[in-house]
């Protein structure tokens, strides 16, 4: 049923631990959206599946395989890409270039290719020979969601998409969400701008402190609810 | 008359030092290591054309073709299994680690051929020449040129052209990202070394046909290599070119001038130019 | 700052140190007495144990400190030697002083040298050194009055008469060859306390603070107002100096140079680099230790020739890769004991807390 699950993550950087036994799934085709205030372990969280952290303890199934100890090539073979927090552009590399290499370890034909990314994002067509250094944040975000797309992954894992960018930006990069959804991938995304998080998720899981403190589908779930479940208080009005 | 050949010579050894420098510049560009036994390994690759050259009766060419795969295999091994342990922020290991490995390999050279010196002979080619105008060049020399030419054109297409060169910028730029691409960094490394092993082979083709060496010949190949790479400035394949001919001319000049000068002006114009230019005559804008 | 807070206090004695004063002082005097206990061969053997400890010593405090990874130090050692050559034979200077005369000169190369290297990067600040000594190395053997390519001899009336060798010939009833042997192992013996000293002098004080803060971050440490620049060109000459002296001593013994043999990179940088890594890179016991199995080993396996360079480049790698603390590190960690203490150690406070830090941190 599930595609990926963790059950019971734990993982520590050095004698800091930052997840306490998470548990979560993500259907096929579903969109998550993991909510959370700085520090509540959503990067790590994500830095766990993508095989980018190794010490995590705990169990990350995914096609009912165990995943947890492989290194993140292994894992984007199987078909879990990830659009890393701070984007994480290769400055050597152009735009094109920057898309070209999310193919280097996953050569699956699908929906995503070149074509169809700048597609998508027509600005990055125009600015394919440039390094992607010269591009504004916003562009930047794109590539980097196109460089994930391009090896077509069965799970897309998105860790703070709308970070550092202004809301009419983060508006027009949500605006690709449908059509990345139509392909039949599922996503993850961690976001602190609960508002767009809500918008395009299925189910919602809140997270504090390292632990999951609430999930539920993302219609049910009242505003007092999150706000108790991110900062761990009742609901006053925000000044 | 004279002057316009001297020079002519140095642009032509500088074929031969941008061959030594290439390889220890790809390898630095990709992962910021400098190995110390890069000349041992050029007189290891020498010693080994000169065996099959000596025990099958080889052409010096075609005992280069052959020992090209095995130096890659070396190399590959010698990064993947032995110097990838050293990568790191602390640039102690590697160059201690390299630095045994030079004197590692030059007493097991010594051992297995003693410390005579040896010569590969690529025949009548050796004291083949054409007349260009003014001026008369031996075809080895021009062969060398051009042949340090072709690499950096092929390495140059290869980093930017292929999707393995893409692998080896985007892991210089940040192994972990390159991780979430599907690469290997370990892997990448260990290919940037087998690929530089297969320059190093070209350039013990050409060291060992045109002049004598001996097991203790590598760290003066390591010091004209690291000349040619600071001169032409650090991250440029065609500035190691140059760089390559600043020093040859440097030394066929000083050569000119007192034949016991010949090494020593190679080392002054070095000096030179990290005076005048510390970051080389060609740097790359960003680093 | 936590220094301020009254209560507590920064130490970097530990247990084993009032014991290690007690020992260090009877075995020097021990050392000191010993041209008049052991036979001229077993002085000469301590003489060259001596100064390879001082330039490990000063490759450590390089390397091992302020992170400037030299495989030049042989232009110093060589350097120092033709200064000293050149003070006797052109200018009938007393080779003892001119053993003094060849630091300064030392020094005097170190800085341009330094002007130069300093702009490289790293690992080819280490090839730049390099060729520094391969340059003077070569500028020297163009020096006809010193011998050239094929070098020269210490007259044999400038060892005889030296400084002290006259007064110990009337005092001991030495000969003359016998009396400079003993001279020149003492003043080893001083070099050595004296390199020590002042290396564990510096690496307690606050710029040995502020050097170990310069190799473990650089930024970092420039951040909070080390000058890092300064610190390492003040380490570099320093050990210039020290180098220059020890190499100008061994060439008094040695009484032959040429510039091959005073220039080489085996014998004056290769060697004290294994030194130090066997031993123990980053502390002052290291090189002490290393010094000793090296020069067993050198006694076991000098007969094999290059298998004894290829097992010694072998055993560096392996104590690189698997002990890069070396010998004295595993002995170290495993016991606990330093009989040079410079690690700092915050003692009293509210909580007793360990600041680890310093040079070993």
């Amino acid at each position: 049923m599930a595609l990926l699950e963790t059950t019971g993550l734990t993982a520590s950087y050095g004698d800091f631990q930052a997840l306490f036994g998470v548990d979560i799934t993500v259907g096929i085709g579903e969109t998550i959206a993991i909510i959370g205030a700085n520090g509540a372990g959503k990067t790590t969280l994500m830095r766990s599946i993508s095989g980018v952290l190794a010490n995590a303890a705990g169990s990350i199934l995914y096609r009912d395989e165990p995943i947890g100890a492989l290194p993140a090539p292994d894992i984007l073979a199987r078909g879990i890409a990830m659009v890393p927090e701070g984007r994480k552009l290769f400055p050597s590399l152009s735009v094109e270039e920057n898309l070209l290499i999310g193919r280097y370890g996953r050569k699956v034909d699908g929906p995503w290719t070149l074509d169809s990314i700048f597609a998508l994002f027509p600005i990055l067509k125009e600015r394919r020979h440039n390094p992607s250094t010269a591009l504004s944040g916003g562009q930047q975000q794109m590539v980097a969601i196109g460089r994930a797309l391009m090896s077509n992954p069965e799970v897309l894992l998105c860790d703070e998409i709308s970070l550092g960018l202004a809301p009419v930006v983060v508006r027009d990069i949500y605006a690709a969400f449908p059509r990345i959804r139509e392909t039949g991938a599922s996503i993850v995304i961690v976001e602190q701008d609960i508002a767009q998080a809500l918008k395009v998720a299925d189910r919602v899981y809140c997270m504090m402190e390292g632990r999951v403190t609430l999930s539920g589908a993302a219609a049910d779930l009242s505003r007092d609810d999150i706000h108790k479940a991110y900062f761990g208080t009742e609901h006053h009005e925000l000044a | 008359m004279n002057w316009l050949d001297t020079i002519l010579q140095g642009v032509l050894l500088g074929g031969l030092y941008a061959l030594f420098a290439a390889g220890l510049s790809l390898v630095f560009g990709i992962m910021r290591l400098v190995n110390l036994a890069h000349g041992d390994l050029i007189v290891l690759a020498a010693f080994l054309i000169l065996v099959l050259v000596t025990a099958l009766g080889l052409n010096p060419f075609v005992a280069a073709v052959i020992a090209m795969p095995l130096m890659f295999a070396i190399g590959w091994a010698l990064q993947y299994f032995l110097l990838n342990r050293t990568l790191g922020k602390d640039i102690l290991p590697p160059l201690l680690v390299t630095f045994g490995l030079s004197i590692v390999i030059q007493n097991g050279l010594l051992e297995s051929f003693s410390a005579d010196s040896r010569r590969v002979f690529a025949g009548s080619l050796e004291s083949a020449s054409v007349n260009l105008g003014p001026v008369t060049a031996g075809i080895m020399p021009l062969m060398t040129f051009f042949s340090a030419v072709a690499v950096i054109v092929c390495l140059n297409q290869l980093i930017y052209r292929t999707s393995v060169g893409r692998a080896f910028r985007a892991t210089s730029d940040d192994p972990v990202t390159a991780g979430l691409m599907g690469i290997r960094p370990q892997r990448i490394f260990a290919m940037a070394t087998g690929l530089a092993m297969v320059v190093v082979t070209i350039a013990a083709l050409y060291l060992g046909t045109r002049a004598n060496f001996d097991p203790t010949s590598g760290p003066a190949r390591l010091i004209y290599a690291f000349e040619a790479v600071i001169i032409g400035g650090l991250g440029s394949l065609w500035g190691t070119l140059a760089g390559g001919i600043i020093l040859g001319v440097a030394q066929t000049v000083g050569a000119a001038i007192n034949p016991e000068w010949q090494i020593l002006a190679g080392h002054l114009a070095f000096l030179a130019v990290l005076l005048f230019k510390p970051r080389g005559l060609f740097p790359r804008a960003v680093d | 700052m936590t220094m301020a807070i009254p209560s507590f206090t920064v130490e970097t004695r530990t247990k084993a140190s009032p014991l290690t004063a007690i020992a260090v002082i009877a075995l020097l005097l021990l050392a000191f007495a010993a041209p008049f206990i052991v036979s001229r061969g077993v002085i000469q053997d301590l003489f060259f144990i001596l100064t390879m400890l001082v330039l490990a010593q000063n490759w450590n405090l390089l390397a091992g400190y302020a992170g400037l990874i030299s495989i030049g130090q042989q232009a110093f050692v060589g350097f120092g030697a033709y200064t000293m050559f050149g003070a006797v034979i052109l200018f009938g200077v007393d080779p003892v002083l001119a053993i003094l005369i060849a630091g300064l000169f030392s020094v005097a190369l170190a800085i341009p040298t330094a002007f130069f290297t300093f702009r490289l990067y790293g690992p080819y600040f280490a090839i730049g050194t390099w060729v520094v000594a391969e340059v003077v190395r070569l500028l020297l053997a163009q020096w006809k009055t010193l011998g050239g390519g094929t070098g020269t001899s210490l007259p044999r009336d400038a060892t005889r008469d030296m400084m002290g060798v006259g007064m110990m010939r009337d005092l001991f009833g030495m000969k003359a060859s016998q009396a400079g042997d003993a001279l020149t192992y003492w003043l080893a013996l001083i070099l050595v306390v004296l390199t020590i000293g002042f290396i564990y002098r510096l690496l307690r004080s606050k710029q040995g603070l502020g050097l170990a803060a310069v190799r473990d971050n650089e930024q970092a440490a420039r951040a909070v107002g080390v000058d890092a620049r300064r610190m390492k060109t003040f380490v570099y000459l320093a050990t210039a100096f020290m180098t220059g002296v020890a190499g100008a001593l061994i060439y008094v013994q040695k009484a032959r140079i040429s510039p091959d043999a005073a220039f080489s990179v085996t014998d004056w940088t290769a060697y004290v680099i294994f030194i130090v890594v066997i031993g123990g890179i980053g502390t002052i016991e290291g090189p002490i230790l290393g010094v000793i199995i090296f020069f067993l080993l050198q006694n076991l396996l000098a007969d094999y020739g290059s298998w004894y360079l290829l097992m010694l480049g072998l055993l560096g790698i392996v104590i690189m890769l698997f002990a890069p603390r070396g010998l004295w590190g595993l002995f170290s960690d495993r016991t606990g004991i330093q009989l040079f203490p410079v690690r700092r150690v915050l003692k009293g406070g509210p909580l007793n807390l360990t600041h680890k830090g310093g040079p070993h941190g």
